[in-house]
């Protein structure tokens, strides 16, 4: 039980040991043990980021057909489990077309950066004891300032396409994304404000100590959900893609595997949305009898379900009531919400 | 400042298909855009044009009716119904009572198709997705009586000159047992499902509204002209076939916007039901069998022209036929096609409304591309 939970702690401890041992017997500077040991992170954290968009783009088709009262994928693979692996084979052996008057660097560049967002966020992730590769005193705004940057990508697509219809759903991009960064700050605050902790293993601490942190701020989970949906660009808030409006928005350019890129990338995002959600308001990786990293991807996992039922289920809302229910109906609530944790936190503690 | 308040934004012309997912198939829609504002709209079509009327002129009559099924092709079998007016008109055959519920009976299952089909895209393009796969799931089983009837679900081609192709049988009795079983839960569950759903109610409601006045200078018919609080329905106000024997309750709609037009297809869906159950049960008190009216093996009508126009799930289609006497063909075939009249009004309709409105817009007619290019 121990070692299980501990096994990816243990391999951490013994790939550093080999690197030690390494750099021992070249006579190289020590420093080298620590830039090797970012590699294994960062190498660690793109398997969780490949195999999450493998797993959860199969999981939402499979999903959307029970919602839709259909069977899904279901030839490749166990039950269709390895779907996404064809559908990826497919998007890279297609043609790659680049639109004569596309502005070619960014319109590439955009399609590469689109991982980096949700590499960085996962960077602070704490996934287990022990797991959070960049243990960051102020963690919490780490991760708000990285994901904001996931819409950077899906701009500079939009802008690079030549195309209206993503120039408008790049347009849209920017209004949600910076719109909806005020209510999610908001709710993150007020967890941070009642745990006392900007770091993610603080928080969890706190939560292990206490409750969890949902029981306590119920209404900032809600609108921190919601505003991950939008930052997401995730159904109902999907209107850069908004397929039925602007064919598929900031993507109408892209095909092949910077198509997948993106798609994949989305995905990576959610889950993010998805891990920080269970760090701040479920307890992150805490819970009995199973090991820590099993806990907290169950824990994703329900949210994860969560944010694909709500897609399959509800319409898209118009880009003016986006904003209106932003700033009209979130922020004032979280300014509320915020002021009476204050004053609970300040009576209390 | 520009029109929409804005400090400064340029006008730009966005072109909305004809390969766009939601204009129904090759609509094109050249609309201006001010930000996400309509300034203007302009519908063109002839993407789909087949020369429909062309065809049917070079063919003779048999070899053309099953052409129609092509215009609407959600519901095949109201198509051929107008042209077989037209042309009985001419020939002045007498319908057997059996062929005569036969066909109101067809054209209903398939109007209830094409409702279903009409209401659950109109979802779709709203963003709910999986709103389009429960109606289907419903259409499937009014195709399923269809195939059962006559051995073809979308473009049959049942309704012949004189009378009606194949009469009615067990199978197509069990699989209209089906329908009656599954239709009413749908649609208690639909309604659950959709109306009181808050996103669902502010993308459709206040959004594209036509006033009676308009709608019916724009010659607007069907559920669109309903919706507008227009009481006109043709199988009750100018009764084609057999209607004036039933009683046809049409349900009215006074808001005229997009949610109205979806209230008014759910409604006229329950009443469609009843009325399938209503000619069914007088379809049984006919004797089987005579499903053809006396109907020369040549058809060549006397010289003259005769118009009929029927009900259709899109609105009033009429068919225009005129014949020389003397050849078997016809001389000229005209069709007033419903959803062709209906998007006239877009360009009036569409300006001062967002891009997602236009989409809402669209599907609330429930076009169809095969009528309107022809």
């Amino acid at each position: 039980m121990e070692f299980i939970n501990n096994i990816f702690v243990n391999i951490a401890g013994l790939c550093r040991a080999v690197f030690a041992w390494l750099v021992g017997l070249l006579h190289l500077p020590d420093v080298l043990v620590d830039i090797a040991m970012v590699a294994v992170y960062w190498l660690a954290i793109v398997v969780v980021c490949v195999l999450c968009a493998l797993f959860y783009v199969v999981w939402e088709r499979k999903l959307a057909g029970y919602i839709q009262r259909r069977p899904g994928p279901n030839r490749l693979g166990p039950n269709g489990w390895l779907q996404t692996i064809g559908d990826a084979i497919k998007l890279v052996m297609k043609e790659d077309i680049v639109p004569d008057g596309a502005d070619k660097p960014i319109h590439l560049l955009a399609a590469l950066l689109a991982f980096v967002p949700p590499m960085l966020a996962l960077a602070a992730m704490p996934f287990g004891e022990g797991m959070t590769a960049l243990d960051l005193d102020l963690g919490v705004v780490y991760i708000m300032a990285v994901t904001t940057l996931a819409s950077l990508p899906v701009l500079c697509a939009g802008y690079a396409s030549n195309n209206k219809y993503a120039m408008m759903g790049a347009l849209r991009v920017v209004n949600q994304a910076i719109s909806y960064e005020v209510p999610q700050a908001l709710a993150i605050l007020s967890v941070v404000l009642v745990a006392g902790t900007f770091n993610l293993n603080g928080i969890i601490d706190f939560q292990t100590g206490h409750v969890w942190l949902i029981l306590l701020q119920p209404v900032a989970f809600v609108v921190y959900l919601i505003s991950a949906l939008a930052e997401c660009n995730r159904a109902p808030f999907d209107l850069p893609e908004g397929e039925s409006e602007l064919t598929a928005g900031v993507f109408t350019e892209y095909s092949g595997m910077r198509y997948a890129l993106f798609y994949l990338a989305e995905y990576c995002n959610m889950f993010v949305a998805a891990g920080l959600a269970t760090t701040l308001f479920l307890g992150g990786f805490t819970g009995p009898f199973l090991p820590g990293w099993v806990w907290f991807l169950l824990k994703t996992f329900v949210i994860m379900s969560l944010f694909i039922w709500v897609r399959w289920t509800l319409p898209r809302i118009r880009a003016d009531y986006v904003l209106r229910f932003c700033w009209k109906v979130l922020v004032p609530l979280m300014l509320v919400n915020l002021l009476v944790t204050g004053v609970i936190v300040y009576i209390l503690v | 400042m520009s029109e929409n308040g804005n400090a400064y934004s340029e006008r730009y012309t966005l072109n909305l298909g004809p390969q766009h997912p939601s204009t129904h198939g090759v609509l094109r829609i050249v609309a201006d855009f001010d930000g996400e504002t309509c300034i203007s709209a302009d519908p063109v079509i002839g993407y789909l044009h087949r020369g429909m009327e062309k065809l049917l002129e070079s063919r003779t009559y048999p070899q053309g009716l099953p052409y129609t099924d092509r215009l609407d092709y959600l519901a095949g079998v109201n198509n051929n119904l107008p042209l077989a007016l037209a042309v009985e008109k001419l020939l002045g055959v007498e319908i057997p009572e059996r062929a005569s519920l036969l066909r109101m009976l067809t054209c209903e299952i398939m109007r209830l198709a094409s409702y279903m089909v009409g209401i659950g895209i109109y979802i779709m393009d709203l963003g709910a997705v999986s709103g389009v796969f429960y109606p289907f799931q419903q259409r499937e089983y009014a195709l399923e009586v269809m195939s059962a009837l006559c051995g073809a679900r979308m473009t049959q081609g049942y309704i012949r000159f004189g009378g009606v192709q194949a009469d009615w049988n067990d199978e197509a009795e069990a699989a209209l047992d089906v329908l009656y079983k599954e239709l009413p839960p749908f649609i208690e569950m639909y309604h659950k499902l959709i109306d009181e759903n808050e996103i669902f109610l502010r993308r459709t409601k206040g959004v594209g509204v036509i006033t009676a006045e308009r709608a019916k200078s724009y010659a607007l018919t069907g559920p669109n002209l309903r919706a507008s609080g227009v009481d006109y329905d043709l199988r009750r106000d100018a009764p084609y076939c057999l209607y004036d024997r039933f009683t046809i309750k049409v349900p009215v709609q006074q808001a005229g916007d997009c949610h109205a037009r979806y209230a008014q297809r759910m409604l006229e869906v329950e009443e469609i039901l009843k009325l399938i159950k209503a000619i069914h049960a007088a379809l049984k008190e006919t004797e089987p069998g005579k499903i053809m009216g006396a109907v020369p093996k040549m058809l060549r009508p006397p010289a003259g022209e005769a118009y009929a126009q029927t009900e259709n799930p899109k609105g009033i289609m009429g068919c225009l036929v005129a014949s020389d006497g003397k050849g078997v063909n016809p001389l000229r075939v005209h069709f007033r096609r419903p959803s062709f009249d209906n998007i006239a009004i877009f360009s009036e309709l569409m300006p001062g409304h967002k891009v997602a409105d236009l989409i809402a817009i669209i599907a609330s007619f429930d076009i169809v591309l095969g009528e309107i290019d022809g």
